[in-house]
């Protein structure tokens, strides 16, 4: 095999190009997700069976189903509706830039959504008792003692989700975009040189996922401040 | 309100289960205006149990508890009035990890009372000082040792100006030589006038401020009365028994 270390340096500016459509799909449905999630995640939490179920089920089918078959089924699937069509929401729904982001999204919430469950059931009981001892009341207990200290617990999870969906956004290349993947895969059929393209775009993924890891460390040191080390 | 005669905390026959478990079987208890009790007992006898029906951490089933002239229904209205005359102090001091010692007692005195920023920070610094630790203010609870926690957390009740404090097994989670000085702050608020209820094997502590002990065992009251003849003459075999295990160890 001759690999040509030249062509991995000529071929990353072209790659780099298709980074920022990697960042900006990461960036929105990363925001969009989280939101969501914290909508699940008082949902799932609230005690309430007709709020606890549907979030239960949402949770369930969303990380039971590969990404790329939710990503399929946005962009394929929702066409097939006329009444998806006729709605104005067509504008958006035929970018498969908005499918993608519909897709990624709804999974990121359902994976935060456990994450952020994860965190909450891991601040000790006691502090609730403090904060019912004081009188504090139940929302106020969430907000000012639960919330923060779930947040710090989520946080390397929550990390590793983000990660997570910087390597999802991959399958976009899979419907007619050019992201990170998506380039590479034209340079590749331009150059017949898959080893040294695909190497490039990992070069350029490994960076991306290397100050991810630095900020999610900058945030669990400014939220842990308390953490004794 | 504040009829001197009254029991500003009454147990009237007061059960409590855990499913088929009855951790309270029938307590009666009054306690008046100003004055010290400490309660002892083995291991699972329903102290900790009782003492949290009194701030409803936990809801009786049976017979009546009044706090101040408030009878503890299932009416949250009355709960939170309650809960701001009574302030508790747990064996593990449950401080907020995210705060620092001053923001602790900042936080309720702010949520709960409403009081501007600074105020609550006078507040919560006079109270640390009345705890001795005010140096310790911006550290964060990790950053404290046992004693200087627990310090923190009785301060902490003590900025929502309660009538009644209520403490449960406050020394039993202390390395020794950090013991005093909390059982030390407990006794200055006792020399002040606080109602307390302590629940605690600290028996120098008993004999030295209370005005009533009293002895649980399997979720009843068996025994109780001032420390000079609970202690010189306890009158029930299990009180006798247990006396003797903690006292000879
Ligand atoms: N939440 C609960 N659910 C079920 N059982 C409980 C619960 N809380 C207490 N109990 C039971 O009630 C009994 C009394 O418990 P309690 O904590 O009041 O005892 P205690 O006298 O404080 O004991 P200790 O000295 O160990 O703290 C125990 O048998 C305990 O197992
Ligand atoms: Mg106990």
């Amino acid at each position: 095999m001759n690999f040509e270390i030249a062509l991995v340096w000529e071929s990353l500016p072209k790659i780099v190009e298709g980074m920022g459509l990697t960042i900006e799909l990461l960036l929105i449905s990363l925001t969009l997700g989280t939101a969501l999630s914290v909508v699940l995640v008082l949902m799932r939490i609230s005690g309430i069976p007709a709020l606890v179920w549907p979030a239960f089920l949402y949770i369930y089918v969303f990380r039971g189903t590969p990404m790329l078959v939710q990503l399929f089924i946005v962009y394929h699937g929702l066409a097939q509706f006329e009444f998806v069509r006729n709605s104005v929401l067509w504008v958006f729904l035929r970018e498969p830039f908005w499918c993608a982001i519909i897709a990624f999204s709804l999974n990121v919430a359902a994976y935060t959504a456990e994450i952020l469950r994860g965190g909450i059931q891991g601040v000790d009981r006691g502090l609730h008792e403090a904060g019912r001892a004081l009188g504090l009341k139940p929302y106020q207990r969430f907000l000012h003692v639960t919330a923060p200290i779930a947040i710090r617990l989520s946080l390397p999870a929550y990390g590793n989700e983000i990660i997570s969906l910087l390597k999802g956004t991959a399958l976009v290349s899979l419907i007619t975009m050019y992201d990170i993947t998506g380039v590479a895969r034209t340079i590749v059929a331009r150059t017949f040189a898959p080893y040294e393209i695909f190497v490039s775009a990992a070069i350029v993924y490994l960076c991306l996922t290397w100050l991810i890891q630095r900020g999610v460390g900058l945030a669990e040191r400014r939220f842990g401040r308390y953490v004794r080390r | 309100m504040t009829d001197p005669a009254r029991p500003i905390i009454l147990l009237d026959r007061v059960t409590k289960s855990f499913g088929a478990f009855q951790a309270l079987k029938g307590v009666s208890l009054e306690i008046a205006r100003g004055q010290k009790v400490v309660v002892c007992g083995p291991s699972g006898s329903g102290k900790s149990t009782m003492i949290r029906c009194i701030n409803r951490l936990e809801e009786h089933n049976g017979g009546r508890i009044v706090v101040d002239g408030i009878e503890l229904t299932a009416s949250i209205k009355d709960i939170d009035a309650v809960r701001r005359e009574v302030g508790m102090v747990f064996q593990q001091f449950n401080l907020f990890p995210h705060l620092t010692a001053v923001e602790n007692l900042m936080l309720a005195p702010r949520l709960v009372r409403k009081m501007p920023r600074r105020e609550a920070r006078e507040l919560a610094m006079h109270y640390l000082e009345r705890v001795h630790i005010p140096e310790q203010a911006d550290k964060y609870p990790s950053q404290l040792s046992g004693g200087q926690q627990q310090r923190v957390a009785i301060a902490r009740s003590l900025c929502m100006k309660p009538q009644i404090m209520l403490f449960d097994e406050p020394t039993s989670a202390l390395d020794p030589e950090m013991i005093k000085e909390v059982l030390d702050v407990m006794g200055e608020l006792a020399a002040e006038g606080m109602t307390m209820i302590v629940v605690t094997h600290e028996m120098g502590f008993a004999r030295s401020v209370a005005d009533l002990v009293i002895f649980m065992d399997k979720g009843e009251i068996v025994e109780q009365g001032p420390p000079a003849t609970f202690f010189a003459n306890p009158r029930n075999e299990r009180t006798k028994t247990f006396l003797g295990q903690i006292l000879t160890h």
